[in-house]
């Protein structure tokens, strides 16, 4: 979930009252958001520092961070969230949001060339008018860009947003996309032009900006769009021209948004402008760019017209389990920023028709609307009325019903613990090392699952055997008295065509045994009485009928000091004398034995 | 009628029964390799039902089912990539595919078993943990139904005060977080999530429209560490662990009165 910074005092101020940090949780418990954290500006430069120790001055600003849902764009800036908490709260009506009256002759265009296809086909823009900023306002423009750039825009990869001093550019605009070499300009906070190939290499020390160079990085062409006299505004997904920065002082802001995905393009615009419409001299009034593609094709954005959803009143009532009265529905959505007029069509079943404005992106469903409406509610007013009624707890029986795999496995469990071994749980990830080379195994690359991205050496691979996170356990318990016995039941897994992800897990039962001698025959021992609970008989070599053992040459173990258990025929498992060198490969300065076996095939 | 134990055992598992089959789109966060274990071996899976597939694909792209749906252009390959599950949640979208198969029954499911984030480990996190999930699935399920329900299973745990928060999961509409009142340290603490899956999850494996699913989610670990006052997971779990604190360990009484 994004979290967003905002000065407390400022929202406060935007919502038009102010709230004790106990009110303001519970508004934002209630609205499905989080206060994260209480700091200031300077606390959080002294946590960088490490210097928490010093104390803060009383006057320092204090910061809330605010923890918002991951489709809720709109609350990605104070404006947006002060915006939805006032409807919320009925400070405010819901905003319309309009387009501005431009004359075909009048409106600004963009003409896109046919080569962006081939690196990021779409743009699209709207212009803010009359716009005021101040210090708060312009930081606020800024770190929007930054939460869109980070969440929707996944790091710039679909959408690059460019934001410019509509005053020192001139239209028509256009959209390119052309070799490096042929692309100059001044860059946002630098001095002197450079190339765009130029650029790229003097960018890869650039801590911030690297992380984007890979997205055009070795395409023959480069995205860039330029005003009509040639000034480059941006080479988008990197980095704005200098000539077009916006200031303090901006008055009238262009908004260019180029994209891999046109969806989201036109959600990121809608955002910007929604948000931050309110501070233009016409509120919530924006200025459309029309965008015009080499094909002749043209487009009008920003988009902000209403997307109407038809919903019925006892689809919301039954799914949320209250029943609801049409005229409460519509002050509940109301307060969720959305229109709902009861429509006349249907006489038999109310419904409404819900204007979900461009801001509420994440709207894909009536049930989204129900969601609303069970939010405007209140989940803990609808918890009074459940709780009340006890439903709920009539549909929730109290027997189980376990998956045999698992309750065999408890049953095991019990067994072995009854003959005196402690239960562990260890990781299902190893590295490679403790799978293999610890264990003087080869790994011939048929059996191991492969981790493509592990963050450690820790998560390279999936367990194959219980036997590494075992003997680890003894490693960090070299001073328990000894004799230490501990078994595991759990899952390994496997590669295996036959499945249709290519593996399978493998119940398997590992336990050891580390003391002053190796203790083999206690392990044995193990082996027989789980045999025996299991009601499998002892039988000589070749009988098929119950088990038996025969030596057995794995690496791990001792050589002579070893033995694979035969079941039905079948090889279950092996047990011995942990070879010295395994030990000494695990730190482990005991003797031990150990036996590992399947126990699916018991079921 | 009790729930019944899903067959867990498969660590193991596609992108599409993990992500799309859940209608959790491509470029969701949690389809990054920050995120998720992806993996080098097997690298992709080798069959899917291609007639669901291609209604996922549909719903992905264009929506359906009385919704908008995302509008991107939805990969195969992106599905196809195999991973370490990183919820339980894949395996119920496997169950609730294989029941929409036959004439509706309803279910009540319940899973306990490991899940695997490729995230940064600290003394609250792992690369791997168990998730508890129990889902109901019958025609005409509510929201206050799932109230109901939350209530009766937290409070078997000692968990009487709840509250509930709404908040975002691409599978449910509407989702809560359910926070638990603790008594020793005077605060609401977060003890799972909980939500009805959505229509464009349910409808395109072919269960009845009347049909809801309830489901809720909650890690072992974390209530287990509350419960016991431990504070570092590894204390809990892993190779990490003191021997001799564990065969001090008294009895687990919970439940009993």
């Amino acid at each position: 979930m994004p979290t967003i910074s905002v000065g407390r005092d400022r929202l406060y101020a935007a919502l038009g009252k102010s709230y004790s940090q106990e009110e303001f949780e519970d508004l934002c418990f209630s609205f499905g958001i989080e206060l994260d954290d209480v700091t200031t500006e300077k606390a959080i430069v002294r946590k960088e520092k490490h210097l928490e120790d010093e104390v803060g001055d009383d006057d320092e600003e204090v910061i809330y961070k605010i923890e918002v849902p991951a489709n809720r764009y709109d609350l990605l800036c104070l404006e947006g969230l002060a915006q939805a908490l006032r409807v919320f709260c009925g400070f405010q009506e819901i905003p319309t949001y309009t387009l501005a009256d431009v004359t075909k002759d009048a409106i600004l265009k963009m003409h896109v060339k046919k080569e962006t296809s081939q690196i990021r086909p779409y743009v699209v823009c709207a212009v803010l008018r009359g716009i005021t900023f101040d210090k708060a306002r312009y930081n606020s423009f800024i770190d929007l860009q930054d939460k869109l750039h980070q969440n929707i825009c996944r790091r710039r990869t679909l959408v690059a947003i460019g934001t410019h001093d509509l005053d020192k550019l001139e239209g028509p605009f256009t959209y390119e996309a052309l070799p490096p070499s042929s692309i100059s300009f001044i860059p946002l906070k630098q001095e002197r032009c450079f190339r765009a190939d130029e650029l790229m290499e003097f960018y890869k020390s650039d801590l911030k900006l690297k992380k984007f160079l890979h997205i055009i990085e070795g395409s023959p062409v480069f995205p860039v769009l330029y005003d009509h006299k040639r000034t480059v505004l941006s080479l988008p997904p990197i980095i704005n021209g200098a000539h077009s920065a916006i200031t303090l002082e901006t008055k009238n802001v262009f908004i260019e948004c180029t994209a891999t995905d046109l969806t989201k393009a036109k959600i990121v615009l809608n955002t910007m402008v929604t948000t931050f419409s309110e501070y233009c001299e016409n509120k919530f009034v924006v200025e459309p760019v029309e965008v015009i593609y080499s094909d002749g094709e043209s487009h009008i954005y920003p988009d902000l017209s209403v997307y109407n959803m038809e919903v019925s009143l006892p689809y919301l009532s039954g799914l949320i389990g209250v029943s609801l009265k049409a005229e409460e529905v519509t002050k509940l959505l109301n307060k969720m920023q959305l229109h709902a007029n009861q429509s006349a069509s249907d006489s038999k079943q109310c419904s409404f028709v819900v204007s979900v404005p461009p801001s509420r992106s994440d709207i894909l469903h009536p049930c989204d609307v129900m969601e609303d409406v069970a939010i405007a509610y209140g989940f803990n007013a609808i918890k009074d009325k459940a709780v009340i009624d006890n439903k709920g707890s009539k549909r929730l029986a109290s027997s189980l019903t376990l998956l045999s795999l698992n309750e065999f496995s408890d049953l095991i469990r019990k067994e072995v613990a009854l003959v005196g071994f402690t239960e562990v749980l260890t990781f299902i990830l190893c590295s490679k090392k403790e799978n293999f080379a610890l264990l003087n195994r080869k790994d011939d690359k048929s059996k191991a699952i492969i981790i493509g991205n592990p963050r450690s050496s820790d998560f390279e691979a999936v367990r194959t055997s219980l036997m590494p996170g075992i003997l680890k356990t003894v490693a960090h318990n070299k001073d328990h008295p000894k004799p230490i016995k501990i078994f595991e039941v759990g899952d390994i897994a496997i590669l295996d065509d036959q499945k249709d992800v290519g593996a399978k897990n493998c119940r398997h039962l590992a336990a050891l045994y580390c003391g002053a001698n190796a203790g083999f025959e206690i392990i044995h021992g193990l082996v027989d009485r789980v045999m025996e609970k299991n009601g499998v008989s002892f039988v000589s070599p070749g009988d098929i009928s119950g088990y038996y053992i025969e030596q057995s040459d794995e690496p791990e173990f001792l050589a002579g000091r070893q033995a694979r258990i035969i079941y039905k025929g079948n090889q279950i498992g092996t047990f011995g004398i942990v070879h010295p060198e395994v030990l000494n490969n695990f730190d482990i300065p005991d003797p031990c034995s150990l036996v590992e076996l399947n126990i699916e095939s018991f079921l | 009628m009790g729930f019944e134990e899903m067959q867990t055992n498969n660590f193991v598992e596609s992108s599409f029964w993990n992500f799309d089959a859940l209608f959790q789109p491509q470029q969701h966060p949690a389809r990054d390799s920050h995120d998720t274990f992806f993996l080098e071996t097997p690298s992709t899976t080798n069959k899917l039902p291609e007639d669901y597939v291609q209604r996922v694909k549909q719903v992905h792209e264009a929506g359906g089912y009385g919704s908008r749906g995302y509008a991107y252009d939805w990969k195969r390959e992106e599905a196809d990539k195999n991973l370490l599950r990183t919820h339980t949640t894949a395996v119920s979208s496997r169950m609730l595919y294989q029941l929409a198969q036959k004439p509706f029954t309803p279910k009540k499911y319940f899973s306990i078993d490991r899940v695997f984030r490729n995230e940064a480990v600290d003394r609250t996190h792992l690369a791997e943990f168990h998730q508890i999930e129990g889902l109901v699935c019958d025609r005409g399920l509510t929201l206050c139904d799932l109230i109901g329900v939350l209530h009766d299973f937290f409070s078997r745990m000692g968990m009487t005060k709840l509250k509930f928060k709404p908040a975002y999961n691409p599978y449910t509409e509407p989702s809560m977080e359910i926070f638990s009142y603790h008594e020793g340290f005077k605060k609401w603490v977060e003890v799972g999530n909980s939500g009805m899956f959505r229509p464009e999850m349910l409808q395109p494996m072919g269960l009845p429209e009347d049909v809801q699913v309830i489901a809720w989610g909650l890690s072992l670990e974390r209530p287990t560490m509350i419960l016991y006052g431990i504070d570092n997971i590894r204390d809990l779990f892993g190779h990490k662990v003191d021997l001799g604190l564990m065969k001090k360990n008294p009895i687990c009484r919970l439940g009993i009165e």
